[in-house]
């Protein structure tokens, strides 16, 4: 039962750190073009080197 | 575009006496030049690069960014550039381009409220996963101190989470307890807030039951409802701003005898104010220069141009046809016939309001039977047993069973699902109870032109003149835009007539166009300019020489899908009526035309309305479809309005429903798949009904624990869900 100990703390800070992340994506208007971004991948303009 | 067009950017007259303030406005401008452009026709990935890669070619362009969901474009750019600029490079690129009014869509870039709901449900989902672990360990068996420790974790995780994810229902519950009233978020507050505090006081004594994973599922599922709801109405609220976006407000004034772009806000009583062919009257106003025809059909329904001479009053939103005018502004704005008329419209509204939704009745009979029962099996309880812990528990077991998780995706899921359906078959749904009001409806009355016709002429009786003068008749068409000599071209054309050759061509704007044909003057135009006796039907005359004038018949184009959306609705067993502000002749071809019965003509806006008003008190529901000025009382007065998103802008947003494509044919199946939906809606009631049946007696006599209120609730959520998405 002591693995409780480390395992609980564990379980929720990854949870947290999804829960960030999301909140995240949020905050940076991340879905506000769901379909343009997923058809922007597919794109070759900046394969070589990122945009300026 | 010359700097000469651009409006300067202070008005008031101290301002260039101060010209740092000027540089100031100046800058202010240039942080904020946003471009926004609609591309209807954009689809793949291609299409962005090639969109972006264009834009971004213009010089004074800053950035381009396309949004293919929206399907529209926003370009930062230098205040030199002009909108219409981009949108001749995209048209270049082969895209069609919209300039949209950045200031209207302001409203929908940033959807605080959507973004909001989505926030509360992501950690309240965090939170219901986390607890749910903790749970499964204390179902399968923990006991003790390790019990405890899960339920004070479970405890730390849930206090906060419903802390902040609650609020949307605190708020609205709080709202409604200060108007004495009671709504669907009152119960559960109080199962929140009761189940909470219970859980606290058992974990404190180290019991066996505490509902944190309940409550705080309870929250993530009807979040997960009013997101769905609030996406649904967001969605439709954005593509309608899109379209009055659409009609940029800008008016070519002429002061100081220069040409100036202004926003129509700044318009003037007075301005001198030039509208070019084509183009849509601002302000109310007077003629003070120029002659032309006049296109009022979108004010009164009439399809016959009127004249325009100097002198005569023209109201604001009537289409300018053939000639330049330049009116002086005699209101502006608010003071408008457009806005006085759109202002009745707000008085008609008041009656909309009444309408209850299918959900608000079935919180009115929820509310207070959840809390009756709740505090009866509480006192039952503590009667019984004498034990305030026990009766505690199991009134909160009583709430938390019965709390409406069902409930509240019921209407949601049903209506995202029909409203998607709609959406993609060209049909807005802007106002949440319009699929409800739909599914009542009994009689369709529809409005004339702009709605059943397209308002594009048709030449009638090409085949009644011989091929000489028909050829005459052409060349003297092909000088002109107007309407009826485009559509008459047009005609001629497709007959494989060739144009006579006439000499001198001359356009004489507000009356027709006159030659000299074989030597003889020739004209086609206006009765009275030609010679011959005006009549009821729409007709250009053709004179040649001193011979007697030649009449061109031509008759409104039906909209497409017109006849298919009327024979539907009548095998529906729907009565159709048809008024219209036309005259009587032209009314009564299309009501034959299209086989509808019953049809009244030249009706006042306040006809409509009264017509309306006289079949609901009959009984009747009844769904108005219509485009003008005219209607907006009528689309009002209705039970439910649909209007075609060629319609004026205060039409559309007096309407529940927007047509976004130019076909008809939808009507008919938007008036089933209402039907549908709210038979889904009910079976989902019903549903959450005997889910309560079931469960509750369960909770009452004590049964419930906290597996089996979890298991219930999630099972009635997804059953009501699938039943959502049966709607096909």
């Amino acid at each position: 039962m002591e693995v409780l100990s480390y395992l609980i703390p564990i379980s929720l800070l990854l949870g947290g750190v999804g829960l960030v992340a999301f909140l995240y994506t949020v905050r940076s208007n991340q879905y506000d073009d769901p379909e343009g971004d997923a058809r922007r991948i597919l794109n070759k303009d900046w394969d070589d080197h990122p945009k300026p | 575009m010359t700097a000469a067009l651009r409006p300067s950017i202070s008005a008031c007259p101290a301002c260039v006496a101060a010209p740092g303030a000027q540089a100031l406005a100046e800058q202010a401008l240039h942080k904020d030049a946003h471009i926004a452009l609609s591309l209807p026709t954009i689809h793949c990935s291609a299409c962005i690069s090639t969109v972006e890669k264009a834009l971004a070619a213009v010089p004074g362009v800053r950035s381009a960014r396309v949004n293919l969901t929206l399907r529209r474009a926003t370009v930062e750019a230098d205040p030199a550039i002009m909108p219409d600029q981009l949108v001749k490079v995209l048209e270049g690129a082969g895209y069609e381009a919209h300039e949209l009014d950045a200031g209207t869509l302001s409203v929908t870039q940033n959807d605080r409220a959507g973004r909001d709901l989505l926030m509360r449900m992501a950690v309240a989902g965090f939170a219901m996963m986390n607890v749910m672990l903790l749970s499964v360990a204390v179902w399968s068996g923990a006991t003790d101190a390790t019990r405890d420790l899960f339920h004070w974790i479970s405890a730390a995780i849930a206090l906060p989470t419903l802390a902040f994810s609650g609020v949307p229902f605190y708020k609205s519950a709080w709202a409604a307890l200060r108007a004495r009233r009671l709504n669907m978020d009152v119960p559960i507050v109080l199962a929140l807030v009761l189940a909470l505090a219970t859980s606290l006081w058992e974990t404190a004594l180290s019991g066996h039951h505490a509902y944190f994973d309940a409550t705080v599922a309870l929250v993530f599922f009807l979040l997960t409802g009013r997101y769905l709801d609030h996406r649904t109405r967001a969605i439709a609220r954005s593509a309608a701003q899109e379209l009055s976006a659409l009609e940029v407000p800008r008016a070519i004034a002429l002061r100081d005898g220069a040409e100036v772009q202004l926003p129509v806000s700044e318009l003037r009583i007075g301005d001198l104010i030039l509208v070019r062919p084509g183009g849509r009257m601002p302000v109310d106003g007077v003629i003070a220069e120029g002659r032309s025809e006049i296109d009022r059909s979108l004010l009164t329904g009439e399809t016959l141009p009127v004249f325009a001479e100097p002198g005569r009053a023209v109201s604001a939103g009537e289409v300018n046809l053939t000639g330049p005018l330049t009116i002086r502004a005699t209101a502006v704005g608010r003071d408008t016939s457009l806005h006085r008329m759109a202002d009745l419209v707000a008085i008609a509204e008041s009656g909309r309001s009444r309408y209850t939704s299918l959900a608000d009745s079935a919180a009115k009979l929820y509310a207070p039977g959840v809390h009756i029962l709740s505090a009866l099996s509480f006192l039952g309880w503590y009667f019984y047993s004498w034990d305030v812990r026990t009766a505690l528990n199991i009134a909160a077991a009583v709430l938390i069973i019965t709390c409406p998780c069902a409930l509240g995706l019921a209407v949601p899921a049903v209506t995202t699902a029909a409203s998607g359906r709609l959406f993609r078959k060209g049909m807005l749904i802007k106002d949440a109870t319009a699929l409800e009001r739909l599914a009542q409806v009994d009689t369709v009355v529809f409005d004339k032109t702009g709605t059943l016709t397209a308002g594009t002429p048709e030449l009638t009786n090409l085949a009644a003149h011989d091929k000489g003068e028909a050829a005459v008749a052409l060349a003297l068409a092909e000088m002109s835009s107007h309407p009826l000599a485009v559509s008459l071209a047009n005609a001629a054309r497709a007959a494989a007539i060739t144009p006579a050759e006439v000499a001198d061509l001359t356009e004489v704007p507000g009356y027709g166009t006159q030659g000299i044909w074989k030597g003889q003057p020739v004209r086609l135009g206006r009765a009275a300019w030609t010679g011959a006796t005006p009549g009821a039907e729409t007709t250009a005359w053709l004179a040649i020489g001193d011979a007697a004038p030649r009449a061109f018949t031509f008759t409104d184009r039906l909209r497409p899908g017109a006849a298919n959306a009327v024979q539907h609705l009548m095998r529906q067993g729907k009565r159709v009526i048809l008024i219209s502000g036309d005259t009587e002749p032209v009314v009564a071809a299309l009501a034959t035309r299209l086989g509808i019965a019953e049809w009244q003509a030249d009706a006042l806006p306040a006809d409509k309305a009264a017509r309306i008003a006289d079949l609901q008190a009959a009984g009747h529901h009844v769904l108005m479809v219509g485009d003008g000025l005219n209607d907006t009382a009528a689309l009002t007065a209705a039970d439910v309005s649909i209007s075609p998103a060629s319609a004026l802008d205060a039409a559309r947003v007096a309407s529940d429903i927007v047509l976004l494509g130019s076909d008809l044919e939808p009507i008919g199946d938007a008036l089933t798949t209402a039907q549908s939906a709210i038979r889904r809606i009910k079976e989902n009631f019903r549903i959450a009904t005997w889910y309560n049946i079931i469960a509750v007696p369960v909770a009452v006599i004590g049964l419930a624990t906290p597996l089996v209120a979890a298991l219930a609730m999630s099972l009635s959520s997804i059953t009501v869900s699938l039943n959502a998405l049966r709607l096909k």
